[in-house]
């Protein structure tokens, strides 16, 4: 593998508003330092791409961010959320996983219906009208492009839907929560083509209204629908820039090497 | 010799095997089914047990049996269940938790003559108990508890990590998602393990002969008072069970027809046994299907 400076970096500065930032990010395995001083802000109501060889760190930081790696590693350094420090102890990581929610690599609906799939964490977050949860269940299955397909057959088991039929459930699950923030990782690697562009169509319109973070290993993809794209090297944040910018004139030796495939 | 040929002896052998454990199972079956089915009568299971003249029944020992059963079932499952989900779901591991499950271990393979022994030293003499139904009942739930826990353990334990994960990354507590998602999508192998676990408790014998006794005294089914002597649900009287009864009329009984009552009693006891083992895998599955919605 090529040695890259680790200490060098090129972070921009973005122009929209400001949805997260992390301040000097360092995460923990035991004894295993697996993210350095991460400094990034992600911008309001656009995609943000997280690209990077494997066992760079991509999940890692993205789990930070709604204290998923809570019990699982070392997490210090701020996490600013609507001016809070969200990694503190003092913070009641539910409520942050309201407002953030998050999409796993592997779609993991639970073994219940599709209907109750959406509506058994809204009635566990008190929403109990049968409207208002018919509602969300009807808007969420919308939004993740999923309503037409299981528009009558709501009562069907989750488990028998396609793998990306059900990776579009836990879309919507998520959203169904109306979070501010979705994480997502590495969604579509699972899938199938006619899958991945579906829920890439469907990322597309939820930027609209949601501020996305996503972990892909597809470098088209990532180039086809974020906005900001942040590359990291060994636990480093080596770049993080507009997308065309990272894509097309990238300012580090490594970043440069990565999005052509001189990599390694 | 090339692949194919030990390819063919190595499943002819396996196929022999199974075959073995086959055939000693329906010729157990066969026998203790062919010698006891004819006597099973209506009177046989409903009326009482003789001790000197021919023609009793099994109807006390067939209801201590169920009774005993429900006992132990209603003692033993909050406990497994409490511990099976300590265990899963909450404790780390470190020597503590090793502790717990070698503890475990320990105890489901203590001989169940060894667990009466000491139900009768520590309940019926040091508690002052006496020989009931209650004495018995811990017993049992000293012998059921290590296998239950471990069973509802595995249970949780085999629900894959990434719904927990999806439980919480919706903002649900631990707990939450520990009893809306992970222990209804457990409790298909739950159901199976507690339902087999009832077949091992009805059929026990050495762990009850000196906790709930050998006699079993007339009662009156229509006293539904537990705390009156002669209730049929009071549990502090003694209760010799169908399995216990077995026993006793092969050693020590001196009724005309006790080879009879033996066979005739033996079948009883293996075809509850065998409801309750296609009873679990029927309803487990039936459960499995509801719980996931699918048809
Ligand atoms: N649960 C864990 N316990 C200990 N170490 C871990 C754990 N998860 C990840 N690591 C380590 O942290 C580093 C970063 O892993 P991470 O999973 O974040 O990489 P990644 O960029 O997501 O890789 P991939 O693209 O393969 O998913 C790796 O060295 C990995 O071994
Ligand atoms: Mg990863």
């Amino acid at each position: 593998m090529n040695e890259y400076n680790l200490n060098e970096s090129y972070i921009t500065n973005i122009k929209e508003k400001s949805v997260l930032s992390t301040k000097d990010l360092q995460v923990y395995y035991g004894d295993n330092h697996a993210i350095f001083d991460a400094n990034l802000s992600f911008p309001r109501h656009e995609i943000t791409a997280l690209i990077g060889a494997s066992g760079c760190g991509k999940s890692t930081f993205l789990r930070c961010l709604n204290r998923m790696n809570d019990k699982i590693a070392r997490v210090e350094g701020e996490i600013s959320y609507r001016d809070v420090n969200i990694n503190s102890s003092k913070i009641n990581v539910y409520e942050v996983r309201k407002h953030i929610g998050m999409v796993f690599q592997r779609p993991n609906p639970f073994a219940k219906s599709i209907r109750e799939n959406i509506t058994f964490a809204l009635k566990n977050a008190g929403i109990t009208k049968k409207n208002d949860l018919d509602e969300r269940l009807e808007q969420s299955l919308k939004g993740a492009a999923l309503w037409d397909e299981v528009k009558d057959d709501l009562n069907k088991s989750a488990l028998a839907l396609s793998g990306g039929q059900q990776q579009r459930l836990c879309i919507a699950r998520s959203i169904a929560m109306r979070p501010d923030i979705l994480l997502l990782d590495e969604p579509a690697s699972a899938l199938d083509p006619i899958s991945t562009s579906k829920i890439e169509e469907t990322l597309k319109t939820l930027s609209k209204d949601y501020s996305i973070i996503i972990v892909t290993h597809n470098l088209q993809q990532a180039s086809r629908i974020s906005d900001y794209t942040a590359f990291l090297h060994l636990g480093h944040i080596i770049e993080y820039n507009s997308t065309v910018n990272v894509f097309t004139n990238p300012h580090m030796q490594a970043t440069e090497d990565y999005v052509s495939g001189n990599f390694g | 010799m090339n692949a194919k040929k030990i390819d063919r002896i190595a499943s002819g052998v396996i196929y022999a095997l199974v075959a073995t454990v086959v055939i000693l199972l329906i010729a157990i079956l066969g026998y203790i089914l062919f010698n006891g089915v004819p006597d099973i009568s209506w009177s046989f299971l409903t009326s009482a047990a003789q001790s000197f003249s021919a023609g009793g029944g099994i109807r006390d020992q067939l209801f201590n049996s169920l009774y005993l059963l429900v006992l132990t079932i209603i003692v033993s499952l909050p406990i497994g269940l409490g511990a099976g989900i300590y265990l899963s779901e909450y404790a780390s591991d470190n020597w503590f938790t090793d502790l717990i499950r070698t503890s475990v271990e320990v105890l489901s393979s203590l001989p169940s003559v060894v667990v009466g022994l000491f139900g009768y030293l520590l309940f019926v003499i040091k508690l002052n108990l006496g020989f009931s139904i209650l004495s018995g009942a811990i017993a049992l739930t000293f012998f059921n508890l290590p296998l239950l826990t471990r069973n509802i353990e595995e249970s949780l334990r085999s629900v894959p990590n990434l719904q927990r994960e999806a439980g919480m990354s919706l903002g649900l507590s631990n707990w939450k998602t520990t009893v809306k998602i992970i222990l209804p999508a457990a409790l298909p192998g739950i159901l199976t393990g507690l339902i087999l676990s009832a077949g091992r408790i009805f059929g026990e014998a050495a762990a009850l002969i000196y906790t709930a006794g050998q006699s079993a005294p007339t009662v009156d089914y229509g006293n539904w008072n537990i705390f009156s002597a002669t209730s049929f649900l009071n549990p502090m009287r003694p209760a010799e069970t169908l399995a216990v009864h077995i026993w006793k009329v092969n050693t020590e009984s001196v009724t005309p027809d006790a080879h009879l009552i033996s066979s005739a009693s033996s079948a009883v006891l293996i075809i509850v046994i065998l409801i309750f083992n296609l009873g679990a895998r029927y309803l487990g599955n039936k459960l499995y299907n509801k719980i996931t919605a699918t048809k």
